[in-house]
């Protein structure tokens, strides 16, 4: 039983450079963290901090109890697939794989064994004379997978392994990753700025943003619930409308409408409404909430259109993912959503705001 | 990797094959635009040939005359000091050569002093080129600084060599005295071994910051990745120096090696200010004597017999480096 635990974790470059801020979290045996922001947010330092390829500032990286700061990266039983794949140029496929397992001194027999088993699982078995070179992107990237699989390690840590991969291998290989990291049950670190990885692989995701975590949940909550602006607007795509309105009494005022705020007595002047294009609808009359206006931009995305839509009296702007077989009036459409789908986010700390009648659920 | 390439070969040819009739039945449309372009290919061939004729031109009267002139040179007996007429005598030069101790002598010692010189430099220059890899403060002028020797004219620096190995007054002496080692002072350019360990110490001086510039370069064009998924691997420094900058900077020694081994061997300015071939003719190189031969003995023909069978000794000596070149680029990055 490993549990892989980081405790207010900095890392410090330059008085201004502070990619990682005050981290902490735990990843349990069998559990699929990935790490999801935007680029240069410290993803790839904090994996560097785990796999000791830099000495934190402050904080410690432990793992079952035992704090591993002072032990090199070799000895802490970790493997790292890099983004590059950093594969050695000079060897073949199978002496790439065994590298750790001979400077480990681990018997030949038991090495061919490894290698064997190994590349079988991924299907390296007729490529383990080749150079690097002579590799397609995506074998590579599986030679980087049997190189950290071979080991047998405590903690995984993979950098974006598929962010080099064409879309369509890319789905694929992320199927073979899920399964092949569940029958593995240690736990995973997986660093990524693609949502949808994040969003399929995952047993729990942390938004990281500047250095610190904007959210730690499970990938659904991540999306019901997202803990405030920047996560609302990072995850799901096409992006959440997030509209900056004015409060009047009870009522959040947009152009012509006004939607009752989610907590009785709210002093403010101003809210954050967050609204997922995918959560609007062309109006029904069952409709709690609808709003009126005219369409001034529209993508087909095939399987839906995204309508642009200027809300009546007002020049702010929804987005809108509706069925390209339903049918509107470019002119006067008329959308509506249930009060269930509202997003609430304080207007200065972007914090969100729960519904007051919404039950707060445990993750 | 054979495999792979084989593999690669039989699919293209696969293809080729079921292109071929498609290919034959548009043949008659084809035909006019495929006219046309092999008429521009040749055009452009031509051009090509006129563009390069001064360039070959050049090459021809620079390097192919002297060459074939040292050879049939070397098939004549002409010495001045004994008649003015050349007189055509085979191979004579040449058998003579077999039997000229003074020719396997010199020519020993030039390969006792390129094998130290290089090796040594090759080692050091290593250690340089490692050192200034790293980060640290005036790294900069580290590296501008530690190419002045190069920059050196070799008979100046010969010079100034020779005066600091003097046994009267040189400062090699002088600093082994303060310290206490020596009693009396040693003569360095008056001994054999001693003057070649002399000469060797200075062609090191002047042209390790060549190598360590050299495999500098190459160093830097390691990913330095590869290291840290070393290091994750286990691995501690000394062992990924022996299994990932040995073998990818392997293109870069060979190059060094095979520049030095050539200039090397041809040494001439540094022995002939140092030490003049001697003491006794025991730090003598092959160019010294050549030079000997032609100029001071007037033996243009057993000079030129010299010339060739030197040309021909580092020839060999480059198209083996070459060889192993092409075979490591193969070994490192696996292209063709
Ligand atoms: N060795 C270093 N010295 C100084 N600054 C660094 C160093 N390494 C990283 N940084 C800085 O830290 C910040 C975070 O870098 P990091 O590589 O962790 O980003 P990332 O989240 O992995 O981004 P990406 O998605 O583009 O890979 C960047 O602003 C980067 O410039
Ligand atoms: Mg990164």
């Amino acid at each position: 039983m490993t549990t892989l635990q980081l405790e207010n974790l900095r890392k410090q470059f330059a008085p201004d450079v502070i990619p990682v801020k005050d981290i902490s979290l735990s990843v349990e045996d069998g559990e699929f963290l990935t790490l999801l922001g935007p680029s240069g947010c410290g993803k790839s330092t904090l994996l560097r901090l785990i796999a000791g390829l830099e000495q934190p500032t402050a904080g410690a990286v432990k793992i079952g109890g035992n704090v591993l700061n002072d032990i090199a990266p070799g000895d802490r039983n970790m493997a790292m697939v890099f983004q590059s794949y950093a594969l050695y140029p000079h060897m073949n496929v199978s002496e790439n794989i065994s590298t750790s397992l001979r400077l480990k001194n681990v018997p030949q027999e038991e090495i061919k064994r490894r290698i064997a088993n190994v590349s079988e699982k991924l299907g390296l078995g007729h490529l383990l004379n080749r150079k690097p070179s002579a590799l397609s992107g995506g074998q590579r990237q599986r030679v980087a997978l049997a190189r950290a699989l071979v080991r047998d390690p405590e903690v995984f840590l993979l950098d974006e392994p598929l962010s080099n991969l064409d879309a369509l291998l890319r789905e694929q290989v992320r199927q073979e990753l899920k399964e092949l990291f569940k029958s593995q049950n240690k736990p995973v670190v997986y660093v990524t700025h693609d949502q949808t990885e994040a969003m399929t692989l995952s047993s729990k995701v942390a938004v990281l943003l500047d250095g610190i975590i904007q959210q730690l949940d499970p990938p659904r909550r991540i999306y019901t619930h997202p803990a405030n602006k920047f996560v609302a607007g990072f995850v799901g795509s096409p992006q959440m409308n997030l509209l900056t309105l004015n409060c009047n009494q009870n009522k959040a005022i947009l152009g012509d409408y006004g939607f009752p705020l989610p907590q009785k007595g709210q002093s403010a002047k101003m809210i954050d409404m967050g609204l997922r294009p995918e959560d609007i609808h062309i109006a029904t009359p069952e409709d709690e909430l609808t709003v009126e206006g005219h369409v001034f931009l529209e993508e087909n995305f095939g399987r839906e259109v995204l309508l642009s839509v200027k809300v009546k009296g007002s020049d702010q702007t929804l987005r809108a993912l509706i069925p390209p077989d339903d049918e509107w009036d470019n002119e006067n459409i008329k959308l509506g959503w249930s009060h269930r789908q509202m997003h609430w986010f304080d207007a200065q700390s972007g914090e969100r705001i729960e519904a007051a009648d919404s039950p707060v659920l445990a993750s | 990797m054979e495999d792979g390439g084989d593999g690669e070969d039989g699919g293209e040819q696969t293809t080729t094959n079921k292109q071929q009739p498609a290919n034959k039945n548009q043949q008659p449309t084809n035909q006019q635009p495929k006219m046309q372009k092999d008429a521009i290919r040749q055009r452009e061939q031509r051009t090509g040939w006129i563009l390069i004729t001064p360039a070959l031109l050049v090459l021809a009267l620079v390097f192919a005359y002297p060459i074939v002139r040292a050879f049939v040179l070397s098939l004549f007996t002409q010495n001045l000091g004994t008649e003015l007429e050349p007189v055509f005598s085979g191979f004579t030069n040449y058998v003579r050569l077999f039997g000229d101790g003074r020719f396997w002598q010199t020519f020993g010692q030039t390969a006792i002093f390129t094998i130290s010189s290089i090796l040594l430099e090759l080692v050091i220059g290593m250690v340089f080129a490692l050192v200034l890899n790293e980060t640290f403060r005036g790294r900069g002028l580290a590296r501008t600084a530690s190419l002045i020797p190069w920059a050196l004219p070799t008979a100046v620096m010969g010079l100034a060599w020779a005066w600091i190995f003097n046994d009267q007054y040189g400062v090699v002496n002088d600093l082994l005295s303060r310290v206490g080692f020596i009693e009396d002072p040693i003569t360095w350019l008056g001994d054999p071994v001693r003057a070649m360990i002399a000469l060797i110490f200075a062609d090191v001086w002047k042209t390790t910051p060549f190598i360590a510039i050299l495999l500098l370069a190459g160093l830097q064009s390691i990913p330095q990745d590869l290291y840290e998924a070393h290091k994750i691997d286990g691995a501690n420094p000394v062992q990924s120096f022996w299994s990932i900058t040995l073998p990818l900077l392997t293109p870069q020694m060979l190059i060094a090696l095979l520049f030095r081994f050539a200039q090397a061997f041809g040494i001439f300015d540094l022995i002939q200010v140092m030490t003049g071939g001697g003491p006794a003719g025991r730090t003598e190189m092959i160019s010294n004597y050549i030079y000997a031969t032609v100029r001071r003995y007037l033996d243009f023909g057993y000079g030129a017999a010299l010339v060739v069978v030197t040309f021909l000794i580092l020839i060999a000596a480059v198209a083996i480096t070459a060889f192993l070149l092409s075979k490591t680029r193969i070994n490192v990055t696996g292209e063709r």
